[in-house]
């Protein structure tokens, strides 16, 4: 196996782009990404989106990828694995890369979701639940994740007040994000004065329908440090994937992702590296929940302390563990299929020191945290500064 | 012996009041109340009909007969609220409890007799020996046109009640029936709203086949009101039974544990099968129970009943009607409107 | 939506809450799986699940999916049936502020969705708190 790193990130900007189709976004980022590699050919692409049959009505996506980028007869694939479509098309890129398979590959993650009205929305998210068994029952993401917040207020004595503290940070960390989907500061009040999707979850802590996309371009790192006009290769040292039950109802703990655990164990193990080597950490934000019960089951923090962790601050920018400097899912936008790469072009720009307003100081290794469903999927990348 | 082995009711929750609805037209309340003898009705939810109702009836009927619904040879469903003009209501029930597919099941339509119908036919298939044990059903939510009197009484609920030649809870003593085409209601094919003439709904039409129904059994078993220990009529509103019963000669002791529609109201084809579960819900052994029905355009039916032993066994295998009746969530005007489809919404 | 032989196929889960046991760990689960995921064992006898059973977390959801408009807001909860199989079951006829986490609950049978006017109504369980 080589080693793999990224020479190339792309990012569109996210939220309602009513003029733009999921075609010109995909294109968008991909070129983006090709041209900052400094790469003049590509061997194979991999396509993260989680539902263009029903955002788009179109399947088979991967194939016009690859003609609309003038890459006509390489190999291009589509992956779907809900709102982790995106990292687990990186991974299986960089298992194409690392196995020898090819040298240059381009991920690209894309959705357009704002072409169908909010409930058909709503309706094609919770297609990446059971379908027979929570669908027929009219569970919606948002409610699936309130089942989780109830269980962890109810077990923790956490607060929505908790809660709302992830929103707030989130869009204040967008606020400095030119790409992200919200620019406005929100306060607690206003988290907790809007308008309740799924009890106990408001408007402002559930994440956005948003259009985006985002690319990278992995290559082996040794050919990599030798391409003469490319931005900083950074290492991919560890990527790892783990499964749980679609069905919520399964589980024997409600409040912890077991997936997560058995990823984050796997990538640290391959990285040689543990949860205090990190210095900064994007994480599935879907829900303002979900943040909390990622950073512990990341291990940044014990199961339970989470929230009230997140309301001292310990997850800021300038915090103990920076957590979606970028806004998240929250803040910057949650494009389904493109949300695993985004963070991965985010975490890129934090250890190439771009990230302006938002950049992290001295952040050397990064850890992206992509879930799919209510926590049925879940992949765990660790990147470095070589 | 031939009867009944297991009986089941179910009412929905919610309910609207007489004051609410009458506020809505800018009537009077108390006048409607006194005339109708009806203080509320029930109201089904979004998610309940005449399936979900007779469902919930019948597995309560299971529970008092204490038998496997695999020997059940017959289910038939009575209601003028059938969820689809075509595709049966009864093979839905059959199946989700497990009484399929070695049965016979079929829907009857026969204005508010259907629901007495099917308990008049499947007891002549046990009788016969034709089958072990039969399911009949009367279920409806009920309609009734904003604004016409109907709206005031026209609710929901419904009884089952499974016969059998053993472990019989109530005996069947006489049967009669008593049918003239008598039109005095109706609902055409495609119509929301029943149609109803007023008056004439009254004297020739109620009252001369419930009394000559009633009447007839009542010679056929040849007792008098005397002999009989509670009473059980159609219940259109609260008025009806009542003038009924005393035209009769019944008592009031002999009338009102089988007079629901006061606080129920008037469950269609649900009606007379309510009355008589709520009578069940306190007989005692040896007790005689004459239930009559009415259909409009469709006559009366007559049961006797003798009450078993056995019946104080079983009761409280399953809710009594009070249970239901008891547990109240009263709406208003609007949400009675919406729940009842009476609110055009968005159709996509 | 979910089409028609999905949903006729799915009856003896819908109409009649028909899960699985393991004859070997003893696990229960709802549906019944052909291997239990538990301990592997293909031994899966199918059995009536009991129709009560408690709330283990819940939440009311106001934002509803496509079909499930008329609906809304309605109560979703994961419930554990007397046996251990766990299964999510809307919450009817019952006062959002009377659902709590370990109230006891009891199986009915409603409709779940309505395909349009003219289309199939699709019914199957359904909760309610018990008073």
């Amino acid at each position: 196996m080589r080693d793999v790193a990224v020479v190339g990130i792309g990012i569109t900007n996210f939220g309602y782009l009513w003029e733009k189709s999921w075609r010109d976004l995909a294109v968008e980022a991909s070129l983006e990404a090709i041209k900052s590699s400094g790469v003049d050919k590509i061997d194979s692409i991999y396509l993260g989106n989680f539902s263009g049959g029903t955002f788009v009505e179109q399947e088979h996506m991967a194939a016009i990828l690859a003609d609309y980028l003038g890459f006509l007869h390489i190999p291009s694939t589509r992956i779907e694995n809900a709102c982790a479509s995106g990292g687990v098309a990186l991974r299986h890129a960089y298992m194409e890369v690392a196995s020898g398979m090819s040298d240059v590959v381009l991920v690209t993650g894309v959705e357009k979701m704002t072409d169908v009205v909010t409930s058909q929305g709503v309706y094609s998210l919770s297609m990446a639940a059971d379908r027979e068994y929570e669908g027929y029952q009219g569970v919606t993401f948002p409610g699936l994740f309130a089942l989780v917040a109830k269980k962890y207020m109810h077990d923790f004595n956490a607060t929505r007040k908790q809660l709302a503290a992830v929103a707030v940070k989130n869009h204040k960390n967008a606020s400095k994000n030119p790409k992200a989907q919200f620019h406005n500061i929100i306060t607690i009040d206003d988290v907790l004065n809007a308008s309740i999707i799924a009890d106990p979850l408001g408007l402002y802590d559930c994440s956005p329908m948003t259009d985006g996309a985002a690319s990278v371009i992995l290559m082996p790192l040794e050919k990599a440090k030798k391409l003469s006009n490319a931005a900083k290769p950074i290492k991919i040292s560890g990527i790892a994937q783990a499964t749980d039950t679609i069905a919520l109802a399964q589980r024997n703990d409600f409040v912890t992702f077991q997936a997560t655990i058995e990823a984050a164990k796997k990538a640290y193990q391959m990285a040689g590296k543990s949860p205090q080597d990190i210095n900064v950490a994007e994480v599935h934000d879907c829900f303002t929940i979900a943040e909390i019960c990622a950073i512990e089951d990341l291990g940044f923090f014990e199961k339970g302390k989470g929230a009230k962790a997140t309301e001292d601050g310990l997850t800021e920018i300038d915090g103990k563990i920076p957590v979606n400097p970028s806004g998240g899912l929250k803040g910057k936008g949650h494009p389904v299929g493109a949300t695993g790469i985004a963070q991965i072009v985010n975490l890129v720009e934090q250890l190439r020191g771009q990230a302006k307003d938002l950049q992290v100081n001295n952040a050397k290794v990064g850890l992206a945290h992509n879930l799919g469903g209510s926590g049925a999927t879940v992949t765990v990348t660790i990147l470095e500064v070589i | 012996m031939t009867g009944i082995v297991g009986y089941g009711c179910y009412v929905p929750k919610r309910r609207i009041k007489v004051e609410e609805i009458a506020a809505q037209w800018g009537e009077n309340a108390e006048t409607l109340k006194n005339g109708l003898l009806v203080r509320e009705k029930t109201v089904p939810a979004k998610d309940e009909d005449s399936v979900t109702i007779a469902y919930e009836a019948a597995r309560n009927a299971l529970k008092r007969a204490e038998i496997d619904p695999q020997e059940i040879g017959a289910v038939y469903i009575g209601s003028e609220s059938k969820p689809y003009a075509v595709k049966p209501s009864a093979t839905i029930v059959a199946d989700a409890l497990g009484i399929t597919p070695a049965v016979h099941v079929a829907d009857y339509e026969f204005a508010c007799k259907a629901g007495s119908e099917t308990v008049f036919v499947v007891y002549g298939l046990v009788k016969s020996g034709e089958i072990k044990y039969g399911l009949g059903i009367g279920s409806d939510t009920s309609q009734g046109a904003p604004k016409d009197p109907l709206e005031y009484t026209a609710a929901a609920g419904g009884a089952a009640f499974i016969m059998g030649n053993d472990n019989v809870i109530a005996e069947v003593i006489a049967t009669y029936s008593y049918t003239t085409d008598t039109p005095d209601f109706w609902r055409r094919d495609g119509q929301s709203y029943p149609t109803h003439t007023g008056p004439f709904t009254g004297a020739p039409a109620y009252f001369h086949h419930t009394l000559n129904s009633a009447k007839g059994v009542m010679e056929k078993a040849k007792m008098t009101p005397k002999d009989i220990t509670y009473c059980v009529f159609h219940q259109p509103n609260g008025a009806f039974p009542l003038r009924a019963s005393k035209m009769l000669g019944f008592t009031k002791e002999q009338f009102e544990p089988g007079w629901v529609a006061p606080y129920i109201g008037n469950t269609y084809s649900g009606c007379s099968l309510l009355g008589l579960a709520s009578v069940l819900d306190i007989a005692k052994a040896n007790d005689i129970i004459l239930v009559t029905s009415f259909g409009s355009g469709a006559g009366s039916d007559s049961f006797i009943f003798r009450v078993t032993e056995r019946l104080e066994k079983v009761r409280n295998n399953a809710p009594l009607l009070k249970y239901y009746a008891d547990r109240k969530q009263y709406v208003n005007y609007a949400t009675y409107a919406f729940l009842r489809g009476k609110i055009k919404m968005r159709e996509d | 939506m979910l089409t028609i032989p999905r949903n006729w196929r799915e009856k003896p889960q819908r109409y009649m809450l028909k899960g699985g046991k393991c004859k070997d760990c003893g696990y229960t689960m709802y549906p019944a799986r052909k291997v239990c995921p538990k301990c592997h064992s293909e031994n899966i006898e199918i059995i009536d699940l009991p129709r009560e059973g408690k709330i283990l977390t819940y939440t009311v959801i106001y934002s509803a999916p496509e079909g499930f408009e008329d609906f809304s807001p309605y109560a979703v909860a994961i419930v554990e049936l007397t046996n251990g199989a766990r299964l999510m079951l809307q919450i009817v006829d019952t006062d959002f502020n009377n659902i709590e986490i370990g109230k006891k609950v009891s199986v009915v049978f409603r409709r779940l969705f309505v395909e349009g006017k003219a289309g199939i109504i699709i019914y199957g369980p359904k909760a309610i708190v018990e008073d």
